[in-house]
């Protein structure tokens, strides 16, 4: 199982703030995850196709080509405004 | 590196006269105290805010803060730095953001006071959505901030004298 969580206007884009998906391919990437969420329709693939987005493996920031094992919690997230 | 962090997410409001005193007790001998507090801006021109909401990720946020928070101990003589961010819904003049460093001298202090904010800034987690009357708005990230935070990567790291 993968635990995948989105955060402030991307939540409010896809209207969803966690998902949990079977880890059904062995070698998932954050990229293949993103163009996998991007197939659950129209406001996915819009909202996702943003490249200002950040991903976060294990609460650790990583790139596009990072691996997600099984048990993992993956987020996605836009540019940070804290402070 | 020997100093002490504290991190907190919250959403009650701080102490800054307090939190400055504790600071100055998990780094005694310091000889400068260096702090900034963030506040919500209630104007803009004409605008008036009528209220701020920070989003942030539990968990990934208080980590952050920490790796930060660190990265500064690792770079200045500091005695204790201390980080408070606040979350949820905000009012204009609340209290968001309090850093406070403290050393033997004052550029360490000042210098990953700074560091702190600038790091903070553009890598910690926190979201902010603003309502200005005429409907709600998520802040948009600015540019200017990630090219303040880019100037530490190659500045030198601060004075020990």
């Amino acid at each position: 199982m993968i635990r995948v969580l989105f955060f402030a206007r991307l939540r409010e884009q896809l209207d969803c703030s966690r998902l949990e998906l079977s880890a059904a391919e062995p070698t998932l990437t954050v990229q293949g995850l993103r163009r996998q969420l991007m197939g659950r329709g129209d406001a996915w693939r819009v909202a996702l196709a943003n490249e200002n987005l950040i991903c976060a493996v294990n609460q650790q920031v990583v790139v596009a080509d990072q691996d997600i094992a099984d048990g993992d919690e993956v987020a996605f997230y836009p540019p940070v405004t804290g402070g | 590196m020997t100093g002490q962090v504290n991190v907190s997410v919250q959403t009650g409001d701080f102490d800054p006269a307090g939190l400055q005193r504790a600071l100055l007790e998990a780094g005694p001998g310091a000889g400068a105290v260096a702090s900034f507090t963030g506040l919500v801006r209630g104007r803009e021109g004409d605008g008036r805010l009528e209220w701020m909401e920070l989003e942030h990720y539990p968990g990934m946020t208080e980590a952050s803060l920490e790796q930060i928070a660190t990265e500064a101990l690792e770079r200045w003589s500091l005695g204790a730095v201390s980080v408070v961010h606040r979350v949820g819904r905000l009012l204009p003049g609340d209290h968001i953001v309090w850093v406070g460093t403290c050393s033997r001298h004052r550029q360490d202090a000042f210098a990953a006071c700074e560091f702190i904010m600038d790091y903070l800034k553009t890598r910690a987690p926190l979201w902010k959505k603003e309502n200005w009357g005429d409907g709600q708005r998520w802040v948009e990230a600015r540019g200017s901030d990630e090219l303040r935070a880019d100037r530490w990567r190659t500045s030198q790291k601060g004075s020990r004298d």
